[in-house]
């Protein structure tokens, strides 16, 4: 090349695959979160691990975890998280109505999940075992309540977006934001597992 | 209806603090003034609280931080003052409660607030150039992430004013920074201050994380990237994956303090030790996050400086990438002596002593990369040679700390002391220095003074060496870290001359301000006509200085490494042609709601400082408001024209024409 | 009947079955882990493992049908390579707390 210049970039950006990019991005850095958030929840799994049995002379998980009741939230979650991904085929195959129906559905999942941890809550404070009895129960209310406070902004988050979906559509704004909450919503059934496995399964037996 | 806050809680009986907030109080007042006076309210509204341009995101990190330095240099003469003259007896001029206050707020302020907005300026303003992009991948969130940080900034300077700071070292190590044993609202402000701002930090690892991976020009695989932008690159995954421990870590603190739980307390079942393994496992990588980069500014101003091409460009690379990952392996080294025995202090020992090995070759890769080539002494080369130096000796007192059986004897002496100034001071400083002398001309289209520079450099650099080579030879006689005064008239001498050296660097920071005002005053003589005032290899030398605010007008085409400098040689040199046919570019839009949201954040820190419940409920609300506005906001980008793209194109080429 | 999971912009979707598959393969895990433990009836070695490797494997499950998890195209590697790097990570801070945590209890309680 007899002279070089600033090659110019192939002028390709037309809008459409512009904010198809964008769209992408969106997602990619969204999964970047979750993975800051994984750590979040592995240093109170570890916290949870290294105080499990610092009881200081009040309960023990034994005493504590009613696994009936722990095995219906878990079913209400595990298929919210399955109703969320029928929303997500909603919204490829572009149907708005079967979207809006699939999020309510998960809404109400939801919800319900996090009435019975705030029940399971309440009711271990009215008992005088709350976080402020032992640095156990102090680990068992923040681990689990963490995951709670999540699954609430999550439902705040799924009324936006029942909200914004009725009101504009499936577009490139809403599109990618269904599907950074999809993320959201099955990242945090992955973390339920864990935490009924290693909290309430094996602090039960 | 206030909480805890009342007026009381001004400290009126200390002339220290009542000196120094008439001090900030009059400069504030000036600058409001100048600022009204001159009608600069607007301007500064558009053109920076809101922006979103990472160049100017940039500047405001860097500003803030030189700010910040003066602050917490305040605290080390302080320091070394007291220390000087309390000895034997004597009480010297700072009672315990406050010298506590100094020590930890001079920690918190240079590592959160000097070393860390140093590192992400330098990056805001460096990488989106150097990969060829427009600007970062989440403009808005890189505007929101520097406001949460200016809040944890005006959070730590009210505590000197209204109520008081923490007084338990710059970690708050529990059970001194619980309840029971800080009653005050000390812990508070470290806790809120820290909390907020490393919200944004880690938005900011993330924003560049995806930048860097999804913004890079044409051409421009991972192993054509400038090294500052690999080290960029590393650094934000130590961001992305160490913040979250001290996230969580500082909330568990808060939960003790504010709900009565029990994680870090003394008694019913809380583990103090489980806050120092976790608060340290954050603690380590952050020191990789400080350094890292500055290694990538110095294989940019060498390979610049020196005309060669960085050697071993792929060992450099990754060298690097085993030390973040190495980092996540070593954090035990900061508490050999809490007890976890031999097998355990053994692994971690190994671990810390073969982080030094990619190190060493770094430092091997810059040596070779110098010899042979025409080094030109700059002011940006000095600060490299003395980092050399320094660092290498910082770090061989590194590994003599990793054996754990040394450990015993050094932990919290002077020794621990000299041994991170030498590596933070040595490394960070030098290499901010280095980079802000580097790229403050691409920033503002004008040049340092090279002869302040250089003299704010034998300053550093001699005033270093006065400081922190007594604080060694101390440790060795059984001098503690952390003391307000001491029996050992012997120790003094040594401590007299600790003090000069702080004296001589205060000289360095003044030369910093003098060359600031002197290169501003004389800017038109060292305008940078042509944004490559180095003769530079990457791409950020080949837009102007500054760049437009969209930076390129075509993003380049990228063949190799160095790859502006590879442009420059091509037969006939580097053609800035004026292209024929230009575009519309699609640019993000100004933000009011990351200054509003962070303004939200504020009143909540603040009120639940001082208990005040119902402001920080309205905090909360306000920040939650806010966040939904910008959700439904429709018109966050826009166009900048082809026309006026064309327009910025040909202005800058009639002066570069001008200028031939 | 469109079988490709791979929409345009390179990124994985499910499908009706995969998500259909992912849920029931969860319950059936679920119900295993909680009997074994509701039950009682084996040894507490057997009745821990159980728990972790239905654990594990529910994880996977899910991250590969529900959060589509792969490592065949360009974005996939990318998301997936940072996860398993977040893993390990977390692995060493989680196993290294524990383990430094233990040894401190050991000798100093």
């Amino acid at each position: 090349m007899a002279t070089d210049t600033i090659k110019q970039h192939d002028a390709h950006a037309h809008d459409g695959h512009e904010h198809h990019d964008a769209g992408a991005m969106k997602i990619f850095g969204f999964w970047i979160y979750l993975m800051s958030d994984l750590v979040i929840f592995g240093t109170l799994f570890a916290t949870f691990g290294v105080l499990a049995n610092a009881t200081a002379g009040g309960p023990t998980s034994q005493e504590i975890f009613e696994l009936p009741f722990v095995l219906v939230g878990t079913f209400l979650l595990l298929i919210s998280s399955f109703t969320f991904g029928l929303a997500v085929l909603a919204q490829n195959a572009g149907d708005r109505g079967a979207v809006l129906k699939w999020l309510a559905v998960t809404f109400l999942l939801g919800f319900g999940f996090v009435a019975m941890e705030v029940y399971e809550f309440h009711n271990l404070i009215a008992e005088g075992y709350g976080p402020d009895r032992s640095a156990f129960l102090s680990a068992f209310f923040t681990l689990v309540g963490t995951h709670g406070l999540h699954v609430t902004f999550g439902l705040i988050w799924i009324a936006i977006m029942f909200f914004q979906i009725s009101k504009r559509g499936l577009d490139s704004v809403t599109k990618p934001r269904m599907l950074c909450l999809s993320l959201f919503w099955h990242f945090l059934d992955i973390v339920w597992i864990c935490v009924f496995s290693f909290v309430y399964l094996i602090g039960a037996m | 209806m206030f909480g805890k806050l009342s007026l009381d809680s001004i400290p009126f009986h200390e002339p220290i603090i009542m000196v120094t907030a008439a001090a900030i109080g009059i400069i504030g007042a000036l600058i409001v003034g100048l600022i009204t006076y001159y009608r600069k309210w607007g301007y500064l509204w558009t053109e920076w609280v809101t922006s979103i341009d990472h160049k100017k995101i940039g500047v405001m990190y860097f500003l803030v931080a030189l700010v910040m330095l003066i602050r917490g240099f305040a605290d080390a003469i302080m320091m070394r003052t007291q220390q000087a003259i309390a000895a034997g007896g004597a009480e010297g001029y700072l009672p315990p409660e406050h010298y506590d206050q100094i020590f930890t707020a001079h920690g918190v302020i240079m590592i959160f607030f000097v070393a860390m907005p140093m590192v992400i300026g330098l990056m805001n303003l460096v990488v989106p150039l150097q990969i060829g992009a427009r600007d970062v991948a989440f403009p808005f969130m890189n505007n929101l992430s520097f406001w949460l940080f200016a809040v944890g900034v005006i959070l730590v300077n009210m505590s000197l004013v209204i109520g008081e700071f923490a007084k338990t070292g710059w970690l708050a190590y529990a059970p001194l920074s619980e309840l029971k044993y800080s009653p005050g609202v000390g812990v508070d402000y470290w806790i809120w201050a820290l909390q907020i701002s490393g919200i944004g930090t880690t938005l900011t690892g993330i924003n560049f994380f995806v930048t860097i991976l999804k913004m890079r020009t044409k051409g421009m695989s991972l192993f054509r990237m400038p090294i500052f932008t690999w080290t960029a690159l590393c650094t934000n995954v130590l961001i992305i994956l160490s913040f979250p421990i001290l996230t969580v870590t500082i909330a568990l603190l808060t939960l003790d303090r504010y709900l009565g739980m029990h994680f870090f307390t003394n008694d019913m079942g809380g583990s103090q030790m489980m806050y120092v393994n976790l608060i340290w496992a954050w603690g380590h990588p952050e020191v990789y996050i400080l350094i890292l980069p500055a290694f990538g500014v110095f294989s940019e101003v060498i390979a610049t400086f020196t005309k060669k091409r960085l050697f071993g460009y792929k060992t450099m690379v990754w060298a690097t990438v085993v030390i973040a990952f190495l980092s996540f392996t070593v954090w035990l080294h900061h508490f050999f002596t809490m007890g976890a025995g031999a097998d355990v202090n053994s692994f971690f020992g190994i671990a810390t002593m073969i982080i030094a090995i990619p190190t060493g070759v770094k430092i091997f890769n810059w040596l070779f990369t110098m010899y042979r080539g025409r080094i030109q002494f700059t002011t940006p080369v000095l600060w490299t040679i003395g980092f050399i130096i320094t660092f290498t000796l910082g770090g061989m007192t590194g590994v003599m700390l990793a054996v754990p059986g040394a450990n015993f004897v050094l932990h919290n002496t002077l020794f621990v002391i000299a041994h991170f100034h030498n590596v933070i001071i040595g490394g960070v400083v030098f290499g901010m220095m280095a980079g802000f002398t580097y790229w403050f001309p691409k920033a503002f289209g004008f040049t340092l003074s090279e002869k302040w520079g250089k003299r704010s450099f034998w300053c550093w650099l001699i005033g270093f060496y006065v400081a922190f080579m007594p604080l060694y030879a101390l440790s060795f006689f059984g001098a503690m870290r952390r003391m307000q005064s001491y029996e050992q008239t012997e120790w003094q001498p040594l401590m007299i001359v600790a003090w000069f050296g702080a004296v001589i660097i205060a000289c360095g920071i003044a030369c910093i301000v003098i060359q600031l005002v002197v290169s501003i005053r004389d800017r038109e003589k060292n305008r940078d006509l042509t944004g490559d005032p180095w003769d530079g290899r990457t791409l950020e030398w080949s837009t102007s200085s500054p760049p437009p605010n969209y930076n390129f007008a075509y993003l380049p085409d990228v063949a190799s490494i160095d790859s502006y400098w590879e442009m420059k040689q091509q037969p006939g040199g580097f053609k800035r042609e004026l292209a024929t046919k230009f575009e519309d570019i699609h640019m993000p839009r100004n933000t009011a709601e990351g200054p509003i949201l962070s303004l939200f954040a504020l009143l909540f820190g603040f009120a639940l400082i001082w208990h005040i419940w119902w402001l920080a409920g309205l905090g909360a609300i306000g920040m939650f408001v806010t966040f939904m506005f910008r959700i439904f906001n429709n018109d966050t980008d826009y166009h900048v024209s082809a026309a006026e793209v064309e327009k910025t194109e040909r202005e800058y080429h009639k002066r570069l024409e001008m200028q031939a | 009947m469109n079988d490709s999971h791979t929409s345009h912009d390179g990124t994985s979707h499910g499908s009706h079955k995969s998500y259909t598959v992912g849920l029931i393969l969860s319950i059936a895990l679920t119900l295993a882990a909680f009997g074994v433990v509701m039950l009682g009836k084996f040894s507490i070695l057997a009745t821990a493992i159980t728990v972790i490797v239905t654990a594990v494997v529910q994880v996977l499950v899910q991250l590969i049908l529900f959060m589509h998890l792969e490592f065949r195209t360009q974005q996939g590697r990318e998301s997936g390579g940072f996860f398993v790097f977040t893993a390990v990570i977390i692995g060493l801070i989680v196993g290294g707390s524990l383990w430094i945590m233990h040894h401190l209890r050991l000798n100093l309680m």
